[in-house]
C-alpha cells in the first residue's frame, strides 16, 4: 500500500485531512457529525466516570456487590454505556490479590467509564511485556507490589472489558462520595497504580 | 494472522511510558479527526469491528508502528475503504499531495463493493442455544494453531493449558466475522494460566487471563 514506503511518506495530519476532504465532498460523512464524537470524547467520556462507580461502590456496599456481580448493569445505572461497554467486568483489588489489565492485540479498553485509552497503554512495551513480566513493569511505572500479593493480569483478547476497582486507601473514611472521586485516578483503574489518600 | 499486533511476548521494546496525569485525549489535533474518521469509515464501508481489527494486523510495521495508535487507525481505514472500493487505491496520498499544492492526478472514483453482509443484531453479544461445552474450573488447552487471517488468540497463548476461570457470554467469532464468513457466535471463556505454563521455569510468578472463544479451545 502507498503508506508503507518510508521514502515521500506523508505526514499522517495531512493524509488525515484528505481522508476528511475525500469523504465529506462525496457525502458520505457529515463534519459535523466527526465534531460531536472528538469533543465527547475530549470532554464526556473519560475517566471521571469510572471514578464516580468506583466512588459509589466505595461508600454503597449495595452497590459494590451489584458492581462485581454485573458490572455493565451496574456502571449503566450511573449513567455510563456505549462503545467498546457492551460487557464490562469488575474485579476487585484487595491487599493480597492485584489484577492489572491490557491488550496485547491491539488496544481494547473499556471507553465508557475510562474514555480512549493513554499513551502509555497503547505502547508495544506495555503491551508486550505485561503479559510476560508484570511485576517489573509494574515497578517501571511506579507501583511496588509486596511479593506475596498474587497478580492477576487480564489480557482483553475478546469483547470482555476490564474494569479494576481499586482499594479504598486507609484513613479517607471520614470522606465522602464527591470528596472521593477525585481521588480516583485511571491508572488506579487499570491497575499500575494505587489510590493514595490525600 | 502472526503479524505485528500480536505483540504479547515480544521483545526489543524498551521500558514502558510512565503514566502522565495531564495527558490530553488528542495529542495533535489530527488524532481526534483519525479517530472520528475511522468510526465512521467502518460504517461507510460497510464493514465492521472485527474487519477493523484485521485490517489493522495487515498493516506493516511502518503503516502499524511510525505513526503511532491513530496513525494505524488511519491506514487501517484507510485499507477498509479501499477493500471496499469506496476509494482506489493512492487515493488519500494523491489528495495529500494536492493539499500540500503539488499538481498530481487523482485516481477516478471506483464503483463501490461493499462486503455482502448484514449483522444479525446490535454489538457482538449474541444468544446461543446449546450449552457451553467448558465448564468453569475444568482444564483446558489453547489450541496450536496460526491462521492466515484474523483471529484473537495471541501467539503466546497457543498450545499451553490453563483452567476455566469464568463463562462470558456468547459472541460473535472474529476470524470469521472479520472477513464476512458469519458470526459463528459461540461461548467465550476467561481462561485462567499460570506465568511458568507460558513462560517457562524462570518466569515471574503470577496468572494471566485470556478470553478464548470456544473454537479456540480443546479438552486436555
Amino acid at each position: 500500500m502507498t503508506t508503507s514506503g518510508s521514502e515521500g511518506r506523508l505526514p499522517a495530519a495531512l493524509r488525515t485531512e484528505a481522508l476528511e476532504q475525500l469523504l465529506t465532498e462525496r457525502g458520505l460523512i457529515n463534519p459535523a457529525a466527526m465534531d460531536r464524537l472528538v469533543s465527547d470524547y475530549e470532554t464526556n467520556v473519560g475517566p471521571l466516570n469510572g471514578a464516580k462507580v468506583v466512588a459509589r461502590a466505595w461508600t454503597d456496599p449495595q452497590y459494590r456487590q451489584r458492581l462485581l456481580e454485573d458490572g455493565t448493569a451496574a456502571i449503566k445505572e450511573l449513567g455510563f454505556s456505549g462503545r467498546q461497554g457492551e460487557h464490562i467486568v469488575v474485579v476487585e483489588n484487595t491487599p493480597t490479590t492485584h489484577n492489572v489489565v491490557v491488550c496485547t492485540l491491539c488496544s481494547c479498553y473499556p471507553w465508557p467509564v475510562l474514555g480512549l485509552p493513554p499513551s502509555w497503554y497503547k505502547d508495544p512495551a506495555y503491551r508486550s511485556r505485561m503479559v510476560c513480566e508484570p511485576r517489573t513493569v509494574l515497578s517501571e511505572m511506579g507501583l511496588e507490589l509486596a511479593g506475596d500479593v498474587q497478580i492477576i493480569v487480564r489480557d482483553s483478547t475478546s469483547e470482555v472489558r476490564w474494569m479494576v476497582l481499586p482499594e479504598r486507601p486507609a484513613g479517607t473514611g471520614h470522606l465522602t462520595e464527591e470528596e472521593l472521586v477525585p481521588l480516583v485516578s485511571r491508572e488506579a483503574m487499570v491497575g499500575v497504580g494505587k489510590v493514595e489518600a490525600p | 494472522m502472526d503479524g505485528i499486533a500480536d505483540m504479547g511476548g515480544s521483545q526489543g521494546w524498551g521500558r514502558v511510558r510512565p503514566p502522565r496525569p495531564d495527558e490530553p485525549v488528542f495529542a495533535e489535533a489530527w488524532q481526534g479527526r483519525a479517530f472520528a474518521l475511522t468510526l465512521l469509515s467502518i460504517r461507510v464501508s460497510g464493514q465492521n469491528i472485527d474487519a477493523f481489527r484485521h485490517a489493522q494486523e495487515r498493516l506493516d510495521r511502518v503503516a502499524y508502528l511510525d505513526d503511532g495508535y491513530f496513525g494505524r487507525w488511519l491506514n487501517a481505514s484507510e485499507l477498509l475503504l479501499t477493500d471496499s472500493a469506496i476509494l482506489a487505491p493512492g487515493a488519500i496520498d494523491a489528495r495529500a499531495r494536492n493539499l500540500r499544492a503539488e499538481d498530481v492526478d487523482e485516481p477516478p472514483i471506483p464503483e463501490p463493493d461493499k462486503p455482502d453482509y448484514a449483522p444479525a443484531g446490535p454489538g457482538s453479544l449474541r444468544t446461543v442455544d446449546s450449552a457451553p461445552r467448558f465448564a468453569v474450573g475444568e482444564r483446558v488447552r489453547a489450541k496450536d494453531m496460526s491462521p492466515q487471517g484474523h483471529t484473537r488468540l495471541p501467539g503466546y497463548a497457543r498450545g499451553h493449558t490453563g483452567v476455566v476461570e469464568r463463562i462470558q457470554p456468547a459472541a460473535v467469532l472474529p476470524d470469521t466475522n472479520a472477513e464476512f464468513l458469519g458470526e459463528n457466535p459461540q461461548y467465550v471463556y476467561t481462561v485462567r494460566f499460570e506465568s511458568r505454563e507460558l513462560w517457562g521455569a524462570d518466569a515471574e510468578p503470577f496468572v494471566l487471563t485470556v478470553e478464548m472463544f470456544e473454537s479456540y479451545l480443546e479438552t486436555t
